[in-house]
């Protein structure tokens, strides 16, 4: 137990000391957990051999991110993606294949092993750049969305290589590994439902899977989400979110497909769902985790020895093997249009090679395809292309983006068609006025609500909405409050409202936050906290029952507008000015004598603006039209 | 340093719609001296702030009303701004003074052609003609009237390319307003200021 507890707390000083520097100097987080990997790694040798036992853990943090992925994807989006996904995907992990593996033709390596060699470079890190896209915000340029969609289908593409790969087997090392046969036939056998099933049983049993998940994500999920959530305990929630996850990859497991696939896929039948961005926030602190340990296993399972030993050969190999994938990019990426600093993004982010490169590697190795000499240098080259990838968007990002933003700068400024999205909190009777009128005019709203049943109502009336706390912190970070332009708090509790717009201040003081009050006193309160715009819940339609009453009382409708706008008028400058001195009492209550005295002035004030004549001069608060004295065209007559 | 304080009070209710008059309304923000208001942003519900209109009124020296024409006359809230902010006692009446001496003119775009606005042709008056309860307003509150600038044919002058031009001719003419470097006495006196731009701004 000991052991353990220290384990874990070396990874964790190395992480929390090295990301956030490397983050501070612009290098980002991936390469903070590296350089955290290197140091208690090769350098310092606080961790060894188990590594390796520790990344095949981690790997399951890129299940997690793929679940995730999935979550961002409607199948819509997914149907729309698909002549980038096959075209650009098909053709950069073609492209790649090919000319890596002609390149090892070149150095007289055997067709089989070129062609494993191929492929694993032909993968590239998804972990890295999807995690690097969502730190820099560059997850919707046209640069990014392409990148993802090459991404995915390399991901996609891992469960056929898994397929061929043994297919590729040298006899002679095959004939090798039978002496130490005996020993391996344990390690290798592992728990499989599928194992010794015809063919076609297998593809019967791969079907009926995916259909269940499928199906199942469909039409189960949403009864037992809501089964959970009526409970109203968070961490069973967030037991459920792991369970889904976790039994899904087990599932996939059993029957020998890839769980990143199985993952993903569920991902895409819940993206839908409205506990969506609730999944979200519950399973993303599992994955940046377990993604920053894989990381950190990555740097430290780097073999200083056989880098030393072969220095020039493996900085060699590596760079040659950007520079090629880079060319393959760049000639796709013009044959596709894509333009600009697009284009150098999409070419440099995707680079280097991946870390479904390790798990082909050591799959390669285990079915006698590459020697595994060969493979340790290999394993040292994809590490290392890993580990120069924050370098490239660090380039992108100082040298190539500013220069087109300069050019892009003189032209006419571009014309901003896409507004940040709105944040709704609370989609009660009031929410879902304000989210109805944005709506109707074309802004992208997202919605959040703490009620299971309330949810359920506004997506019967075709609102999309999600539940969710609202005031947690991790919820508003994947409802995407980074790049909103306002949060909305149109929340049923004075106190959860009070809450939410001083960690919104706090948290991020630049969006905007507009809220709903429910009284003076309340108003007070959320302005003290930093809210940009406050609206007393009653105030609006109260004054609008007493305009209908004046009306109904004879009064001429129009006369009745202006009266209306004349006590908004006022009421504003009170209500500032009330504020004030609220502010400045000392008392404990704020609501003394001073306070109550200068509330009664006020209201004296207003009743008199409403009943005399701006043409008195007694107050300039009238608005309307005043006739000129009787008499007065008298004036004119001399100047005839 | 600017000679003269140029208030553009503008009045455009469609402004998404907008393709003469926004360039122009952009154009003149830049300019040193100029200052603009766009009255549908600032009052969306018609309720002006006199008080604040009027301070506005003292504080320039030129005053200009830009617009779209709309049925021979500005839109609805120009009107009511005159309406509200031009009162006895500030504008006219034997106290109302405070315009006396200050300068006006109408910049406004309209949809005809500039030969239907003659007396043979379908609009049957000059455009200065038609604005003649304005050039009234700035006799009676004491205002020296300029004859107004107009971009004509305002739907097509997008495609046909007219509206750099135009917007250079404003521009023009509102930096020499800025510097006092306009003949005004002919500007009284031309039916609009359109051909004549050149001729009316004054070198150094």
């Amino acid at each position: 137990m000991t052991g353990y507890f220290l384990q874990a707390f070396i990874y964790l000083v190395a992480a929390v000391i090295a990301v956030p520097i490397a983050k501070r100097l612009g290098l980002g987080s991936v390469l903070g957990y590296l350089i955290a990997g290197v140091v208690i790694g090769p350098i310092i040798g606080l961790v060894g051999e188990e590594t390796t036992t520790i990344q095949h853990f981690a790997e399951f943090g890129v299940v997690m991110m793929l679940f995730l992925v999935g979550l961002e994807l409607e199948p819509k989006m997914l149907w729309n993606m698909r002549n980038r996904l096959l075209g650009l995907g098909g053709l950069q992990v073609g492209g790649t294949t090919a000319a890596v593996m002609g390149i090892a033709l070149v150095f007289e390596q055997p067709w089989t092993i070129a062609l494993a060699i191929g492929l694993i470079f032909a993968l590239s890190s998804t972990a890295i750049v999807l995690q690097t896209f969502n730190e820099k915000g560059l997850t919707r340029t046209d640069g990014g969305q392409n990148a993802f969609s090459v991404l995915l289908f390399q991901d996609i593409a891992v469960i056929p290589m898994l397929a061929f790969i043994p297919l590729l087997a040298l006899p002679e090392l095959v004939e090798k590994a039978q002496s130490a046969t005996s020993a391996a036939a344990e390690h290798h056998e592992e728990l499989s439902l599928v194992a010794g099933l015809p063919g076609w049983g297998y593809a019967i049993v791969i079907v009926i899977s995916i259909v269940g998940l499928v199906v199942g994500g469909h039409y189960l999920s949403r009864p037992l989400f809501r089964f959970v959530a009526s409970s109203g305990l968070r961490e069973i929630f967030t037991a459920t979110a792991l369970m889904l996850v976790v039994g899904i990859a087990a599932l996939m497991s059993l029957i020998g497909l890839s769980p990143a696939l199985g993952t993903f896929l569920a991902g895409v039948v819940l993206a839908n769902s409205e506990f969506r961005h609730e999944l979200e926030s519950n399973i993303d602190p599992f994955k940046g985790l377990l993604l920053g340990l894989f990381f950190i296993t990555v740097g430290a399972g780097i073999n200083f020895g056989i880098l030393f030993d072969d220095f020039f050969l493996i900085i060699g190999l590596t760079l040659g093997v950007m520079l090629l994938k880079a060319l393959v990019l760049y000639i796709l990426a013009f044959c596709f249009r894509i333009r600009k600093s697009n284009r150098w993004l999409f070419t440099l982010s995707l680079a280097q090679a991946g870390e479904f490169g390790f798990v082909l590697l050591s799959f390669t190795t285990q079915n006698h395809v590459i020697p595994t000499e060969i493979a340790q240098t290999l394993s040292l080259v994809v590490a290392l292309s890993m580990f120069l990838t924050p370098g490239l968007f660090i380039l992108f990002d100082k040298v190539i983006l500013p220069r087109y933003e300069q050019a892009s700068n003189q032209g006419e400024a571009d014309e901003i068609d896409e507004k940040g999205t709105v944040i709704i909190a609370g989609i009660g009777r009031f929410g879902q006025i304000i989210n109805r009128l944005l709506v109707a005019n074309g802004i992208k709203t997202v919605v959040l609500d703490h009620q299971a049943a309330q949810i359920d109502m506004v997506r019967q009336i075709n609102t999309k909405a999600y539940f969710g706390d609202a005031t947690r912190p991790d919820l508003l970070h994947t409802a995407g409050i980074e790049e909103a332009a306002m949060v909305v708090v149109a929340i049923d509790n004075r106190d959860a409202s009070l809450e939410l717009v001083k960690y919104i201040k706090h948290s991020y003081p630049k969006v905007k936050i507009l809220v709903r009050a429910f009284d003076r006193g309340d108003s007070y309160l959320l302005r003290q906290a930093g809210a940009d715009i406050i609206e007393i819940e009653t105030y609006h339609s109260a004054l609008e029952l007493g305009a209908q009453a004046l009306k109904e009382l004879g009064q001429h409708p129009f006369h009745v507008e202006q009266q209306k706008a004349s006590y908004k008028r006022v009421e504003n400058k009170k209500s500032d000015l009330l504020y004030q001195a609220w502010l400045d009492d000392s008392s404990g209550e704020r609501f003394d004598n001073n306070y109550r005295q200068l509330f009664i002035h006020l209201e004296e004030q207003i009743k008199l603006a409403l009943v005399t004549d701006r043409a008195d001069k007694h107050n300039n608060d009238e608005r309307g039209w005043t006739p000129p004295p009787k008499g007065y065209a008298e004036d004119f007559k001399d100047n005839l | 340093m600017p000679k003269n304080k140029v208030l553009v009070l503008y009045a455009h209710p469609s402004q998404h719609r907008s393709e003469v008059n926004q360039p122009l309304f952009h154009a003149a923000e830049n300019i040193e001296g100029v200052t603009t208001v766009d009255l549908y942003y600032e009052y969306p519900s018609y309720n002006i702030n006199i008080d604040r209109e009027q301070k506005r009124l003292i504080e320039h020296d030129v005053i200009i009303f830009q617009f779209p024409l709309y049925w021979y006359s500005t839109p609805a809230m120009l009107k009511e701004w005159q309406d509200l902010v031009l009162e006895y006692g500030f504008a006219y009446g034997t106290q109302g003074t405070a315009l006396n001496g200050k300068r006006f003119m109408c910049a406004l775009s309209a949809g005809g052609r500039s030969d239907a606005y003659q007396t043979e042709g379908y609009n049957h008056f000059t455009i200065r003609e038609l604005l003649y309860p304005m050039e009234q307003m700035a006799a009676l509150t004491g205002m020296k009237y300029m004859a107004p600038l107009a971009l004509f044919g305002a739907r097509t002058a997008k495609e046909e390319g007219r509206i750099d031009q135009h917007t250079k001719r404003w521009q023009n003419l509102l930096c020499a307003l800025v510097n006092d470097q306009f003949d005004y006495k002919r500007a009284y006196e031309v039916e609009k200021l359109n051909p004549y731009l050149n001729q009316l701004i004054l070198g150094e």
